[in-house]
């Protein structure tokens, strides 16, 4: 009959491009038993493209290509900046096949979103990388170094206007609020715009619609590489091969920053679950499929787990807070 | 002409069977996932993004680029022949093309809407090659101010499609604009009733999905006891020669109105074709069958959307700079080979670049060829007897709006829309409006206060652009020429001035 026709011809197409989807995106399959076929489940807490889908999927392809693990299944929990996801992690409370990417984004999402969730509650299993801040400003700023920034801002904290791709509560924001306060600016009278990303971001930076711009520095490359733009400082301990420019320490002020990403397990996971957990990203880590993923990505490895990942973690977990506090956002 | 000359040494480069493999691949599956309402072409091309680890950077941005455009026109065929959009960019195609479907004219919808996106997409292209270079560089001059200026004319076209009645055309408005403040966005949560998964604000597939097709399929059972089935009639395969010249000029209005809104900082593919409806309702000789389907409002809005494709490779390529979120991800693929991206990318890169752009002209024609037989075939879809059709445009809707973020929370949104679209059936109110306000309301916000927050609360910001300057300048006169055409003539016709909006 004709209907059967027209309907199979749809849900063949559905079918295609799912099964297409799905063969692009998986890796190879695989036989055997035992710890390397075990099937586990990884929660994304943004949506595809961005950075904690970008650093879960890298490990779990890794993962899966190295037989580390069985086969992955990823899911993106999207919402709230992380939040929902984090709730939901939480919520599966000694589930111990299930792993969350995560970073610092969601521990200030938390805050702002009035959430009860704490990454603190979760089981830290792995630091994987980190990527520092930069302070970016057009190419004809008056500002040739970070001094000349601080001695104009701290004149007048309402004459410089500073933007970033992220919500309060997410890097780009935290930083030069923790900036601010360093310096001896109240954070409050930080004047600090929110876009939509790097791309807008870079926009308002050419266009000289802000006078600085706060992020990682690997979303503006090109315009780092023709001159367009330049940076002022980078935000962490030691300076990046790819930018050249002091860090803050350099400059005189005692303070360094870093956006990082780890992977949580759920609460109440037994030792053994745990200590499992942690040796298959400790193996993950030391595979020449995950370093070369760092490089592709221009990410900086930034390996812990266990008990020192688990003391940074509340030690940023109350960092973020009490920035967030100050500027009455949590 | 020099960059002709480059643009045939990339011909040569992309007529190999691979590369044109890869575009037939990538238009295939651009049109497949236009289809499916939910999954954009961002999200294919992020789910895709891992074969760039297998294939080079040509053959994957080829297949890429292909499915930008593919997904731009797959995203008409379910508007018209299901009335349920996949991509915020066809909401627009869905008011008319669905209401020519149901005359027996889907055919000839889908036509118009493939010829005009090829149309569209070429000369794109063409302004592409030819400018790109120079341009792109310009348009981060453009702040917010101007930007807003932009949405308010947009807000202001918009009065024109309100239908008959102005009270149920500002009604649906004002409803869309409530749904559109839903969220977090501005940093305080609103209408968000607590719930985490309302802070992200309520996803505009979801809500055109609910609106559209949740609502009809209501509406319909509501009444298939009491009315006997309208059997669809079966119409003529392909474009009388009267839909021709009904069409081609709305084709290339609508070029010139995606272009230049692609390639803005925040410009995007919607207010282009909402400004192209707009214009073709006030421009065309039936302007009685707006609303009953009218192919211009058709031709019009789709030629729109694929020309901002086009734009949009602008200021990614010229100066790496992503205007969309299926951009940023093409430039993370770009990246992801240790390319640079940036100004420098013609001169570093420039077989890269000149083969990608002669195969948008290949992948535009494979997209025209692919999807032109298929129009007819897809048109005697309608022939599925009622209840069977409405369960599947069922099922494929709330497929679409889970698919938008993975969440059964949104398929209760989906629901509650969909008796939103059903009352505002029963009682009469357009849902343009209202898709539109859902649309447009949040940009408005958001370039509001971004501009007041730089001049730290000036309002004299909002006119310190050249750009908003001209556009105010534009919306008095039009406003002036309303006024004094509606004092002249009682019955107001179409004023001349009208035909402005397509250069600003």
């Amino acid at each position: 009959m004709t209907p059967t026709r027209r309907t199979r011809r749809l849900s063949a197409t559905a079918l295609l491009v799912v099964a297409s989807l799905l063969l692009s995106a998986c890796g190879v399959t695989r036989g055997g038993d035992g710890e390397a076929n075990r099937r586990l489940s990884m929660y994304i807490p943004n949506s595809p493209g961005g950075g904690y889908d970008l650093t879960g999927r890298a490990a779990a392809r890794v993962l899966e290509d190295e037989d580390l693990s069985g086969r992955f299944e990823v899911t993106n929990v999207i919402g709230a900046g992380g939040t929902v996801a984090m709730q939901r992690l939480l919520n599966e409370e000694g589930v111990d096949d299930l792993v969350m990417s995560m970073g610092l984004g969601v521990v200030g999402a938390t805050y702002t979103n009035e959430s009860k969730a704490r990454v603190s509650q979760a089981t830290p299993i792995a630091r994987l990388i980190e990527d520092q801040e930069a302070l970016i400003v057009p190419k004809d700023s008056p500002f040739q170094t970070v001094e000349d920034l601080v001695a104009a801002w701290k004149d007048d904290p309402k004459s410089v206007t500073i933007g970033g791709g992220s919500s309060p509560g997410g890097p780009d924001h935290l930083f030069p609020m923790q900036l601010a306060k360093t310096v001896g600016i109240d954070p409050q009278q930080v004047k600090y715009i929110v876009y939509d990303g790097g791309g807008p971001l870079t926009s308002a930076l050419l266009g000289k619609k802000i006078d600085v711009g706060t992020s990682g520095p690997s979303e503006f490359e090109g315009q780092l590489k023709d001159g367009s733009l330049r940076v002022l400082a980078v935000s962490g301990e030691e300076r990046l091969e790819t930018v050249d420019a002091p860090t803050l320490k350099e400059s005189g002020i005692d303070m360094t920053f870093v956006n990082w990403r780890g992977v949580l397990a759920p609460p109440g996971i037994s030792d053994e679950s745990r200590e499992r957990l942690i040796e298959m990203f400790t193996q993950m880590h030391a595979t020449k499929g995950w370093q070369d993923a760092v490089e592709r990505n221009g990410w900086i490895d930034s390996f812990a787990t266990g008990d020192e990942f688990k003391t940074f973690l509340v030690e940023q977990d109350e960092r973020v807070e009490s920035t967030l506090k100050e500027l009455g956002l949590a | 002409m020099d960059s002709l000359d480059l643009l045939m040494g990339g011909f040569q480069q992309a007529l190999t069977l691979e590369n044109l493999f890869y575009a037939l691949l990538g238009v295939f599956l651009g049109t497949a996932v236009g289809v499916l309402p939910g999954i954009g072409p961002a999200m294919t091309l992020a789910l895709l993004l891992p074969v760039t680890f297998a294939v080079g950077p040509d053959c994957a941005l080829i297949m890429f680029a292909g499915i930008y455009y593919g997904g731009m026109y797959g995203g008409s065929t379910t508007s018209i022949l299901l009335n349920t959009p996949g991509e915020s960019s066809s909401v627009v195609t869905a008011i008319e093309g669905n209401k020519m479907a149901k005359k027996g004219r889907a055919a000839q919808a889908l036509a118009t809407a493939a010829i005009g996106s090829f149309v569209a997409g070429t000369i794109g292209t063409l302004l592409l090659v030819l400018f790109a270079p120079t341009v792109a560089g310009q348009v981060v001059k453009l702040g917010n101010p101007s930007n807003f200026a932009l949405i308010v004319l947009a807000m202001f076209a918009v009065t024109a499609v309100l239908g008959t009645s102005r009270l149920r055309g500002f009604i649906a408005l004002f409803l869309g604009l409530t749904i559109g403040l839903v969220g977090g966005q501005t940093g305080q949560a609103r209408l968000t009733f607590g719930n985490p998964l309302l802070a992200d604000g309520i996803d505009i597939v979801v809500v055109a999905v609910g609106i559209f097709a949740i609502g009809e399929a209501l509406w319909v059972a509501a009444h298939l006891r009491r009315r006997p089935l309208d059997i669809i009639p079966v119409g003529q395969p392909w474009m009388s020669r009267e839909d021709w010249g009904r069409s081609w000029k709305p084709w290339l209005r609508g070029t010139a109105l995606g272009f230049p809104f692609g390639a803005l900082p925040a410009g995007g593919a919607e207010i282009p074709t909402f400004l192209s409806y707009a214009t073709e309702r006030k421009l065309s000789k039936h302007r009685e069958e707006f609303g009953k389907g009218a192919i211009e409002g058709v031709a019009g809005p789709e030629a729109a959307n694929n020309a901002s494709a086009a734009g949009t490779l602008v200021p990614l390529l010229a100066i790496g700079l992503p205007t969309t979120a299926t951009a940023a991800i093409m430039l993370l693929a770009i990246q992801s080979y240790g390319i640079e991206t940036g100004p420098q990318l013609f001169d570093t890169e420039p077989d890269l670049v000149w083969a990608l752009l002669a195969s948008l002209f290949i992948g535009n024609t494979l997209l025209l060829l692919l999807n032109l037989p298929l129009a007819p075939l897809w048109a005697k879809l309608l022939q599925i007897p009622r209840p069977y059709l409405y369960a599947g445009i069922l099922f494929f809707a709330s497929l679409g709006a889970y698919s938008v973020s993975f969440q059964p929370f949104d398929l209760a949104i989906l629901l509650v829309i969909g008796l939103l679209g059903l009352a505002m059936r029963r009682f009469g109110l357009p849902v343009l409006p209202l898709i539109i306000g859902v649309i447009l309301g949040p940009k408005l916000e958001e370039q509001l206060t971004t501009s007041l927050q730089i001049s730290s609360g000036d309002f004299s910001t909002l006119w310190s652009e050249p750009v908003a300057a001209i556009v105010y300048a534009f919306i008095a006169l039009a406003l002036v020429a309303i006024v004094a055409s509606g004092l002249r003539r009682p019955k107001p016709a179409a004023p001349v001035e009208e035909k402005e909006e397509v250069s600003a």
